[in-house]
């Protein structure tokens, strides 16, 4: 069995091994980076220390965040330190059988299928895993463009 | 000097413990799997280390055995020879050994009288043995005990052991001074904030408290990042003796020159660079400097020089490695790389300079004719800019044929405090850090001119390039819209200066530099973020970037370089001295001045308000002069009418346009240094005496650029009134 802190972004139920999450926190001020690619939302202060926010709508949405819908963070741990993750809303922790993982879903297109671990079939729903290691290296946001609907 | 080597010394004493420690782990190891390449490796560099610094120390027994152990560990590490527990054995010994040696140093100065000859003999041994063949027993058996037996175990020289180093020194993890600095960077703010607080209440206790809290945290601040900061001549230390062996060995003449030994750096980045900075002096030495006949054929003094010098600069640290040698043949580095297969001829041919020295840093890149046995044993530049990059600093070599060859390492400030500037633009906060500030202007409308298509200050007498911090960071919004209240920050990025436009300036403070997450490394615009005093972060400019990036340093530079190089040195300007019609002296800058003409009035033609007259094939629009300075603009009901009979002209160029400038009167030509007087009126740059009486310098392309403006104003103020 394996533990995955899930989330939702455009949509899409997401989750990612919660080894990983080190803090769940409400909207946070950003300071956004000019010059930075897309997918970098901005910077927070998390007590002192500098952490940069990814947008998971850039990477994995089909429609921006407006301005007055404000992001949770997920922060997770990353080889070169905490790294937070935007997502619309934060959802339980759910208990996931690590062999019932499927491929990700053919419908998932473009380079947000390398962004994907696997999926799981819940009741009703799909659980897609991140591969938030691909997630912080993708350096092509949009990758989803070309994606086809999921559900 | 005695009191600098006993600091050498000592340091050298605390590490080489330290590393004999680390080596006795590793040996340990070794007997476990004896075929880590990685701990062979580390072995191998331990008791380099220590053979190279004792030998710069003049410790020469110490050398002597640290030298036979080193060739022994390098036969391991080619794996010529295998380990076996006697090499681990004989190894062990020359550990303590050379601890008892290090001792001996500590207590009297010198590395003693016992020559250790029978270890020396046993290590050699071991080395001596056929490859891969396993040593035969007797003589490692024998070498443990004579090499442990000079170890006197009183107990006295027990406690005596490591004594004088130890007491003075505490070796800290950097780990715990990292979290020593963010707390203290923590407390800055705190600080801040309770300054707030306090100065909104009337409380006396509580503003005693608040004040004593801000001269603690100043305190402290300074205290922590001490801790972490050393004179750069530690990394450098070796460098002579590295210059000079690998002189020898190669029969050249060199010699290593310093400066600003004292700059001091976190230990970290010390750390960092010192591998780096020891490559690119055994390449200067090695590829730089030429044999001595042919510096003597090149004309150049025998002995070459390798100048090794840091400082500051626009919030960096900047270190140079500057030889006087060869220089880099740029079509053999070409010719090297079309033949690793790293790119076509074609492209090989039309590489830039900058393209081909690139070459340089490609991986396993190396002018093969050129390896030596000194360098180039695998390491090439590319693992150089790497382990500089790492470290968030960049890279960077000009070299000059037959001249010598110069890198250029900028070390960004990390982890350290710094005074800060915070400007605005379009509502968003940046921190400028002070070290690159020069000045403050505050802009007037209109006042940034366009030349060469790149927008311009006249800052005094010079030329200021300007950049806009909203255009450069492409934050939107539309410069010209918001002109009113807006500042030029005068920056120095390299050595070169520029002004940078923002909206707005608050008060300086001290900020906490940290590093941009690696997923950011690429902007060069910024050097780190901070948290500001309202706890939200705040991005640090990185100056030299940002110029570089809008293209200021050696661009814009360069342009306004070429026309200043007519001038004569010690800014001495010529003048073009002249009077207006009532009278009053001006002067122009004589490379503002096409040529003078002298026309008579009745060549000029009239059309409304302009008067022009024909010039060789074409027109010449006249302007007189009282028309550009406001104060004196009469109604010009009558263009000319109040016009000598000879017109007296000076011809400007303004890009591709003439203009005949109608002055009064020309005085004369002088020369002499600028020395200008702040002016109190528009389109005047300054005042100053010349020929013993003032003379009002004009700000020729400015009075021309605002009399357009007027012009544009009055001509759509004509049209709204008509329709």
């Amino acid at each position: 069995m394996k533990q995955l802190a899930t989330f939702s972004v455009d949509g899409r139920f997401l989750g990612v091994d919660v080894a990983r999450v080190r803090e769940v926190l409400r909207p946070q001020e950003l300071t956004r980076v000019p010059l930075a690619p897309p997918q970098i939302a901005g910077l927070i202060n998390l007590r002192g220390e500098i952490v940069t926010a990814f947008d998971l709508r850039v990477t994995l949405g089909r429609v921006l965040r407006g301005r007055d819908e404000r992001p949770m963070n997920v922060v997770v741990t990353t080889e070169h330190g905490p790294v937070s993750m935007l997502v619309d809303d934060v959802s339980d922790v759910l208990h996931v059988d690590e062999n019932a993982i499927e491929r990700p879903p053919s419908t998932l297109r473009g380079s947000a299928r390398g962004l994907i671990l696997g999926a799981y079939k819940l009741e009703g729903r799909l659980l897609l895993e991140l591969d938030l290691d691909a997630v912080i290296a993708n350096t092509s946001p949009w990758g989803i463009d070309a994606e086809v609907d999921d559900r | 000097m005695p009191g600098e080597m006993d600091e050498i010394v000592a340091e050298f004493l605390v590490e080489s413990y330290e590393s004999l420690d680390r080596l006795d782990r590793d040996l340990l190891a070794l007997e476990r799997d004896p075929h880590s390449r990685e701990v062979l490796a580390s072995t191998f560099r331990t008791m380099h280390t220590i053979k190279g610094t004792c030998g710069f120390l003049g410790f020469a027994k110490l050398e002597r055995i640290a030298h036979a152990a080193e060739n022994l560990l390098a036969g391991l590490r080619d794996g010529s020879l295998s380990i076996t527990p006697q090499t681990a054995g004989v190894l062990l010994a020359t550990g303590d050994v050379l601890r008892l040696i290090l001792r001996q140093i500590e207590t009297n100065g010198t590395d003693g009288e016992d020559d250790h000859d029978a270890l020396v003999e046993d290590l050699g041994k071991l080395r001596g043995a056929p490859t891969g063949a396993r040593p035969s027993a007797p003589p490692a058996a024998e070498a443990r005990p004579p090499a442990t037996q000079p170890a006197p175990a009183g107990p006295g020289r027990r406690f005596g052991f490591r004594g004088a180093v130890i007491d003075t020194t505490v070796r800290v993890d950097v780990n715990v001074l990292d979290r020593l600095m963010t707390l203290v960077g923590e407390l800055v703010l705190a600080r801040n904030q309770l300054a707030a607080l306090a100065s909104d209440r009337t409380d006396p206790s509580l503003a005693s408290a608040a004040q004593s809290v801000d001269r603690i945290t100043a305190e402290l601040q300074e205290g922590v990042m001490k801790t972490r900061l050393q004179p750069i001549r530690t990394a450098w230390a070796t460098l002579p003796r590295v210059a000079r062996d690998l002189a020898v060995a190669l029969d050249k003449r060199v010699r290593i020159e310093t400066d600003g030994d004292d700059t001091e750096l976190d230990r970290s980045i010390i750390e960092a660079i010192k591998d780096p900075l020891t490559h690119i002096v055994r390449n200067a030495v090695d590829h730089g400097i030429e044999g001595p006949e042919a510096r003597i054929a090149a004309g150049k003094p025998e002995e070459g020089v390798v100048l090794v010098r840091a400082y500051h600069e626009g919030g960096q640290v900047t270190i140079e490695v500057a030889d006087d040698g060869a220089g880099i043949d740029l079509n053999a580095v070409r010719a090297k790389a079309v033949e690793l297969a790293s790119v076509t001829p074609e492209q090989a041919k039309r590489m830039s300079e900058r393209e081909a020295i690139d070459l340089l840093f490609l991986p396993g890149f190396s002018t093969a004719d050129h390896v030596t046995t000194v360098s180039g044993r695998g390491v090439g530049m590319d693992v150089v800019r790497t382990n500089i990059e790492r470290v968030g600093g960049s890279i960077d070599l000009s070299s000059s044929r037959g001249v010598g060859t110069t890198f250029k390492i900028r070390i960004p400030l990390t982890l350290a405090i710094i005074p800060v500037l915070i400007a605005t633009s379009r509502d968003e906060r940046f921190a400028i850090p002070q070290a690159t500030l020069l000045e403050l202007v505050d802009v007037v409308t209109g006042s940034i001119e366009i030349l060469h298509e790149v927008p311009v200050y006249r800052l005094r007498d010079r030329l200021l390039p300007v950049v806009s911090l909203a255009r450069e960071l492409q934050l939107g919004g539309d410069d010209e819209g918001s002109s009113a209240g807006r500042f030029l920050v005068v920056l120095q990025a390299d050595d070169r200066r520029f002004g940078l436009l923002v909206d707005g300036l608050s008060d300086p403070s001290e900020i906490v530099v940290k590093p941009l997450g690696p997923h950011l490394h690429g902007l060069e615009a910024f050097a780190g973020a901070t948290i500001l005093g309202d706890g939200r972060v705040g991005l640090i400019l990185d100056v030299v970037g940002l110029a570089a990036r809008a293209g200021v340093v050696g661009d814009v530079h360069e342009r306004l370089d070429a026309e200043r190089t007519d001038d004569p040195p010690e800014d001495v300007q010529a003048l073009l001295v002249f009077a207006d019609a009532a009278g009053g002296r001006m002067a122009v800058p004589l490379d503002l001045v096409d040529r003078l003409e002298e026309f008579p009035r009745a060549v000029v033609e009239r059309s409304g308000l302009d008067l022009a007259l024909p010039y060789g094939d074409r027109i010449l629009p006249l302007v007189p002069l009282h028309e550009l300075l406001v104060e004196r603009r009469r109604a010009p009901r009558h263009a000319g009418e109040d016009m000598p009979a000879e017109l007296q002209v000076l011809v400007h160029r303004r890009g591709e346009d003439l203009v005949g400038l109608v002055v009064g009167r020309i005085i004369d030509i002088v020369e002499q240094p600028l020395e200008l007087q702040p002016a109190g009126r528009p389109g005047v740059t300054g005042t100053m005496f010349v020929q013993g009486r003032i003379t009002e310098i004009l700000d020729l392309p400015g009075l021309l650029e605002m009399r357009e403006e007027r012009r544009r104003l009055d001509i759509s103020a004509s049209a709204g009134a008509a329709s």
